[in-house]
C-alpha cells in the first residue's frame, strides 16, 4: 500500500511539474508584455521598461525558468502585474471562494445524481425514467453559463428570489462572524452551486442510471433475490454498493469539470473566486497570476485523481486486498 | 404415498424475443412433484428449460422479458406461489425454499463478507441480531466442510477459491434451514474431483437437515449417484420421469436413451463403449420455434409419421405404482417399432 | 422575415426530414440499425443535427439580413421577437435570427474541424505508441497523462488570451490540439492488442511488415469507440467554443457565434432575454442531440455497454 502510494504521489508531482512547464513556456513563447492594455489604458513606454527590469523578464529564458520553480518550491508564485501584491495573497483570498462553490456544488451534484440515477434505474423504461432521462440529456448539453444566466435572469431579475451576483452583502455583512451574516452568504452561494450542480447532476444520474442497470443483470442480485430479500434491499444495497465503485471514477472527472464550469459560473455571478481571478487577469495580461492559476488548477484535478484512487482502494475489497 | 411438498402444474415460462415479435417457449407445460426428503434430478441439455423450470418456481424470471402465463400453477405447503403478494412470497424465498446457482464465481456480491451474504437470510426471515446470525454464519461455514470457519466468515469472495464459493453458496441457501433446496448445476462450473466433493456434501446436508432438493443437471452420471427420481426434459416439457434405477434400467423416451448413451461406462467392453458414445444427432432447437408434433422427432431415429402430425401426452409406462413412470412418446402405442438402432 | 425566407425554412424543415428518411432506409434493418434507431431519441436528433446543418449552408436564403448589420440601431436595438424580427433583435440592433444562422456556420464548423483535429491526432499518436511501444509508447502516454490532468479551460483561456489576437483556424487546431489524449488511449490500447493476436504472428512469420497488417484491423476495430467519442466530443467542443468566446476569447465580435451571441446580449439580459436566451437555446439542442446521437451509436456498435 506505501509503496503504491508513493508511486502515486511521485507520478502526480512529476504530472505537476509538467504542466508547470508547459505554462512557463507557453507564456514566453507567446511574449507576453505587461505592456499592453491595462483597463483599456495603454502603458506608458519608460513604466512597461521599468517593469520588465522588475520582473526580470530581459534575463535568459532558462534564468527565469529556474528562478521560477526555485520561488515555486518557496511557495513564492511570484508578484502579479496589475494588483500590485504577491499573487499567492490573491490566491489564497480567492481559493477558498471556488473551493466552497465547487464543493457545494460538488455535493449537490452527487446528492441529486444519485437519487435520480436510482429512481431511474428502478422504473426503468417507464414514464419516469423516460421523462427524467431526457430532462436530464438536455441540461447536461446546456452551456454551464448560460443556464447561470437563464436561472439568474428568472429567480434573480424576474422573481427576486436570489441576489444577482456576488458573495454577500457588503455592507451589512463586512465578515462573516453572525448567523444572519452565513444565511446572506448561503443566500449568495445558492443560485451559482444550483447552476454547476444542476448540469453535474444530470451527468452524474446518467452514469449512475447505466452502472446500476449494469449490476442489475449481475448473477449476484438474483441470488441476493432468491435469498427473499425485500426489493428495495436488493437495489440500495447490493446493487448500489457496486454501482457506486464507478461513480468513484466519476468524481475524478467531476472535479476538473466542476473547476472549468467555476471560471464561467464566477464570471456570471461575480463570484471572487480562482475562475474570475484568472480571467480578469488574462485580460490584463498578468501572466503571473494567469501561470499560478492553471498550476493551482492542476494541482486540484491531481489531487482529486489521487483521491478518487485512493477511495476505490477502500471502497473495493478486490484493490484494497491486492495493495496491501 | 405422502403428500408432495411442491406441486408444480403445467408450468409455462415465455419469454418476448429481441426482435420484440417472437415468443419463446422456454417452459411449455411442465408438471412434476417433489416430495419431502427426497432428491429429483431435472436433465436435460442445455436450452431444454431446466433453469428457467427451477427460476421460475421462485419467481426469479426476469419480467419483461419474461412471464409465467396464467393457468400455471406452483403450490407449495399449500399454497399457489404464482400468486402470492411480494412478501409473501419474499416470506418464503430463502426461508422455506432456497437456491443455488451454477456460477459461483459470479453469484456471490464481490463487495461483501462472506460471512455478511450469509447471515443476511438469518437476520432477514429470522429476526437474528448482528452478533447471533454471525455466529450463525460460522455455524454454517463449519457445515459446509470450510477450515479455519471463524476466520473465513471475515473474508471476500474473490479471496476463495469455486469451490470453496460453491460451499459458501451452500452454507447461505440452507442458513434458514430450507425445506426445498434447488441446486441448478452446482457443480458444472467445478473441478471434476471438486465436483464430487460438493455432490457429497449436499448428500450430507440433505441427510442431516431432512429436506428435499430438486438437483437440475445435464450430467446423468451426476443424478445417477445422487437422485431418487428424475424427470428428463426436452423443449421445454418433460418427457419422461421415473424412479433413478428404472430410468436407467428402462429408458423409455428415446432422448432418454440417448442421453444414456452419450454418458462413459466403465462397465462396459471398450469396443462398445466407444460404439455406444455417440449421444444424439442435432442440437436442441431454438425455444422459439419448437418442432410440429413430437418436439424431438427432427433428431429421433424412430420417428415415423405420427411424430410429425401429432404431439404425444405424457403415457403412464409404470411397471410398479401407477404413474411412477410416465413417458411423452408414441412408441409406447406401437411398441413393435422400436427396432434396433440405426448405427453411427 | 420575407415570405420567402420562411419558406426556405420550412424548404430546409422538409430537406431535414427527407435527409432523416434517406439515412433511415440506407440504413437497412441490420442489428445495428435497429439498435440504433429503437432510441427514441435518436431520429428526432439526427432530424435536429439535419436542420442546423441545412439552414447553415443556406443562410443566405433564410435569412433576411446578413449577421453584421445594424438595421436601425436607434429605434431597432432590442426589438422583441416579431414578424419582421422572429427572435427579436440584440442590443447592437442587429436581428438575432440572422446571426444565429450565420451563427451556425462558426459554432459547428468549429466544432466539426476541431474533433477532425483531435480525432486525427488522437489516431496518429495512440498508432504510434502502440506499434513502437517502449520509450516511445512511454514518452508519449506520459505526454497523454499530462493532457488529461491539465485543466483545458484554464490551459486555452491562457494560451488565447496571450496572443493578441487568435484567428479562427489557430482557436480550431488549438481546442483540437488539446482534446486528442482520450482518443489516443483508445487507439494505443486497440493497437497493442492486435500485435497479440496471431495473424499477426503468422504475417511476421511470412516476412510480411507487419505494420500494415495491424493497422487494417486496428482501424475496423477501433472505429466504434472512436466515432462514439467523436459524437460526444463535437459537443464538448461547441460548449468549449461558446465558453471561451462568452468571455471575449473565442471567435471575436462582430463575427457570430453562438457563444459570444449570448455575450452580447448578457447586458441587456433584463430588458431583452430573447438575445441571450436563443442562442443558448441553439447549443443545448445541438449538443443534446449530439449526445443522443452518441449514446445511440455506442449502442448500435457497441452492444456490451447498454445505455439508453
Amino acid at each position: 500500500m506505501a509503496a503504491w502510494l508513493v508511486r502515486r504521489l511521485a507520478a502526480s508531482i512529476a504530472i505537476v511539474w509538467a504542466v508547470v512547464t508547459l505554462t512557463f513556456v507557453v507564456v514566453h513563447i507567446a511574449h507576453g508584455s505587461p505592456c499592453g492594455q491595462s483597463d483599456g489604458r495603454p502603458v506608458a513606454p519608460e513604466t512597461c521598461a521599468a517593469l520588465i527590469r522588475r520582473f526580470g523578464l530581459d534575463r535568459p529564458i532558462g534564468i527565469q525558468y529556474v528562478k521560477y520553480l526555485g520561488a515555486l518550491l518557496h511557495g513564492d508564485l511570484g508578484e502579479s502585474l496589475a494588483l500590485h501584491r504577491p499573487v499567492a495573497d490573491a490566491l489564497a483570498e480567492a481559493l477558498p471562494n471556488t473551493l466552497t462553490l465547487a464543493l457545494t456544488a460538488l455535493i449537490l451534484d452527487f446528492a441529486l445524481g444519485l437519487a435520480l440515477g436510482v429512481y431511474q434505474a428502478a422504473r426503468e423504461r417507464r414514464f419516469g425514467d423516460i421523462a427524467l432521462g431526457n430532462a436530464a440529456l438536455f441540461v447536461n448539453s446546456m452551456p454551464t453559463f448560460w443556464l447561470g444566466l437563464v436561472l439568474l435572469l428568472l429567480l434573480a431579475q424576474w422573481l427576486r428570489l436570489f441576489p444577482v451576483g456576488g458573495l454577500r452583502d457588503l455592507v451589512l455583512c463586512p465578515r462573516l462572524d453572525s448567523l444572519p451574516c452565513l444565511a446572506d452568504f448561503a443566500w449568495h452561494l445558492t443560485l451559482p452551486a444550483l447552476t454547476l450542480g444542476l448540469v453535474g447532476a444530470a451527468g452524474t444520474a446518467r452514469y449512475q442510471r447505466a452502472a446500476l442497470l449494469e449490476v442489475v443483470r449481475q448473477d449476484f442480485v438474483r441470488t441476493a433475490r432468491a435469498k427473499g430479500l425485500p426489493e428495495r434491499r436488493v437495489l440500495l444495497v447490493h446493487a448500489l454498493r457496486n454501482a457506486l465503485l464507478p461513480l468513484i471514477t466519476l468524481f475524478g472527472l467531476t472535479f476538473p469539470f466542476l473547476l472549468t464550469g467555476a471560471v464561467l459560473v464566477e464570471t456570471v455571478f461575480a463570484w471572487p473566486g480562482m475562475g474570475r481571478l484568472a480571467v480578469t487577469a488574462i485580460l490584463q495580461r498578468d501572466y503571473p497570476v494567469v501561470t499560478a492559476a492553471a498550476l493551482i488548477a492542476s494541482v486540484m484535478v491531481v489531487l482529486g485523481n489521487l483521491l478518487a484512487d485512493a477511495l476505490y482502494g477502500v471502497a473495493d475489497p478486490r484493490i484494497r486486498v491486492r495493495a496491501t | 404415498m405422502t403428500e408432495p411438498l411442491l406441486r408444480v402444474r403445467d408450468l409455462k415460462t415465455y419469454f418476448v424475443t429481441e426482435h420484440g415479435s417472437g415468443t419463446a417457449r422456454a417452459v411449455d407445460g411442465v408438471s412434476f412433484d417433489l416430495y419431502p426428503g427426497e432428491t429429483l434430478g431435472l436433465v436435460g441439455e442445455s436450452g431444454c428449460g431446466k433453469t428457467v423450470t427451477s427460476l421460475s418456481v421462485l419467481r426469479l424470471i426476469p419480467e419483461p422479458p419474461g412471464h409465467i402465463r396464467p393457468g400455471s400453477f406452483i403450490e407449495f405447503a399449500g399454497r399457489n406461489l404464482l400468486t402470492l403478494a411480494p412478501r409473501e412470497l419474499r416470506a418464503i424465498r430463502g426461508n422455506q425454499i432456497a437456491m443455488i446457482f451454477q456460477e459461483p464465481m459470479t453469484s456471490l456480491n464481490p463487495v461483501f463478507t462472506v460471512g455478511d451474504q450469509i447471515a443476511e437470510a438469518a437476520i432477514v426471515h429470522q429476526r437474528l441480531s448482528r452478533r447471533a446470525a454471525r455466529a450463525r454464519a460460522i455455524e454454517m461455514l463449519k457445515l459446509v466442510g470450510i477450515p479455519d470457519p471463524a476466520q473465513r466468515v471475515d473474508h471476500y469472495p474473490h479471496q476463495m477459491s469455486g469451490g470453496m464459493r460453491q460451499r459458501v453458496m451452500i452454507a447461505m441457501a440452507l442458513v434458514c434451514h430450507p425445506k426445498v433446496l434447488i441446486a441448478d448445476e452446482p457443480t458444472t462450473a467445478l473441478d471434476v474431483t471438486i465436483q464430487a466433493q460438493i455432490l457429497e456434501l449436499l448428500e450430507r446436508l440433505q441427510a442431516e437437515l431432512g429436506m428435499a432438493v430438486m438437483l437440475i443437471t445435464h450430467d446423468l452420471g451426476v443424478v445417477a449417484g445422487s437422485a431418487d427420481r428424475v424427470v428428463v426434459m426436452y423443449a421445454g416439457q418433460v418427457v419422461e420421469q421415473a424412479p433413478t434405477p428404472e430410468l436407467f434400467a428402462r429408458p423409455l423416451h428415446p432422448y432418454t436413451e440417448g442421453l444414456l448413451a452419450s454418458v462413459p461406462r466403465l462397465d462396459a467392453p471398450p469396443a462398445r463403449a466407444r460404439a455406444r458414445l455417440h449421444g444424439i444427432p442435432g442440437q436442441v432447437p431454438a425455444s422459439s420455434d419448437w418442432p410440429g408434433g413430437c418436439r424431438f422427432h427432427p433428431r429421433c431415429p424412430y420417428a415415423w409419421d405420427r411424430c410429425r402430425e401429432e404431439e404425444p401426452p405424457l403415457l403412464d409406462a409404470s411397471s410398479g405404482e401407477p404413474g411412477s413412470h410416465t413417458v411423452r412418446c408414441w412408441l409406447l402405442t406401437e411398441p413393435q417399432r422400436r427396432t434396433t438402432r440405426p448405427g453411427p | 422575415m420575407t415570405v420567402w425566407n420562411w419558406l426556405a425554412v420550412g424548404g430546409a424543415a422538409v430537406l431535414a426530414l427527407v435527409a432523416v428518411a434517406e439515412i433511415r432506409r440506407r440504413a437497412g434493418t441490420g442489428t445495428s440499425a435497429r439498435r440504433f434507431f429503437r432510441h427514441p431519441t435518436a431520429a428526432p436528433a439526427l432530424f435536429v443535427l439535419a436542420f442546423f446543418v441545412t439552414v447553415a449552408l443556406a443562410a443566405p436564403l433564410v435569412t433576411p439580413y446578413r449577421p453584421y448589420v445594424q438595421i436601425d440601431i436607434a429605434r431597432l436595438a432590442n426589438h422583441a421577437p416579431s414578424a419582421q424580427f422572429p427572435l427579436g433583435t440584440d442590443p447592437f440592433g442587429r436581428d438575432v435570427w440572422s446571426r444565429l444562422v450565420y451563427g451556425a456556420r462558426i459554432s459547428l464548423g468549429i466544432g466539426a474541424l476541431a474533433m477532425l483535429v483531435a480525432v486525427t491526432t488522437g489516431v496518429v499518436v495512440g498508432g504510434v505508441a502502440g506499434y513502437f511501444r517502449r520509450w516511445v509508447d512511454a514518452t508519449l502516454m506520459r505526454l497523454v497523462d499530462v493532457g488529461l490532468a491539465m485543466p483545458r479551460v484554464f490551459m486555452l483561456l491562457m494560451v488565447v488570451a496571450l496572443w493578441e489576437h487568435v484567428p479562427l483556424t489557430v482557436l480550431v487546431l488549438l481546442i483540437g490540439l488539446t482534446g486528442w489524449f482520450g482518443t489516443s488511449r483508445l487507439v494505443r490500447a486497440e493497437v497493442l492488442s492486435v500485435r497479440e493476436r496471431e495473424f499477426v504472428a503468422a504475417a511476421r512469420a511470412l516476412g510480411a511488415e507487419p505494420a500494415r497488417v495491424i493497422f487494417r484491423h486496428v482501424l475496423p476495430n477501433a472505429a466504434a469507440p472512436i466515432i462514439v467519442s467523436a459524437a460526444l466530443g463535437i459537443g464538448n467542443v461547441m460548449l468549449l467554443e461558446a465558453g471561451l468566446s462568452f468571455l471575449g476569447l473565442g471567435v471575436p465580435s462582430p463575427a457570430p457565434s453562438w457563444g459570444n451571441m449570448i455575450a452580447d446580449g448578457w447586458p441587456k439580459m433584463a430588458v431583452a432575454w430573447w438575445a441571450s436566451t436563443f442562442p443558448g437555446l441553439a447549443i443545448s439542442l445541438v449538443v443534446m442531440a449530439l449526445n443522443a446521437v452518441g449514446d445511440a451509436l455506442r449502442d448500435a456498435l457497441d452492444p456490451r455497454k447498454e445505455t439508453a
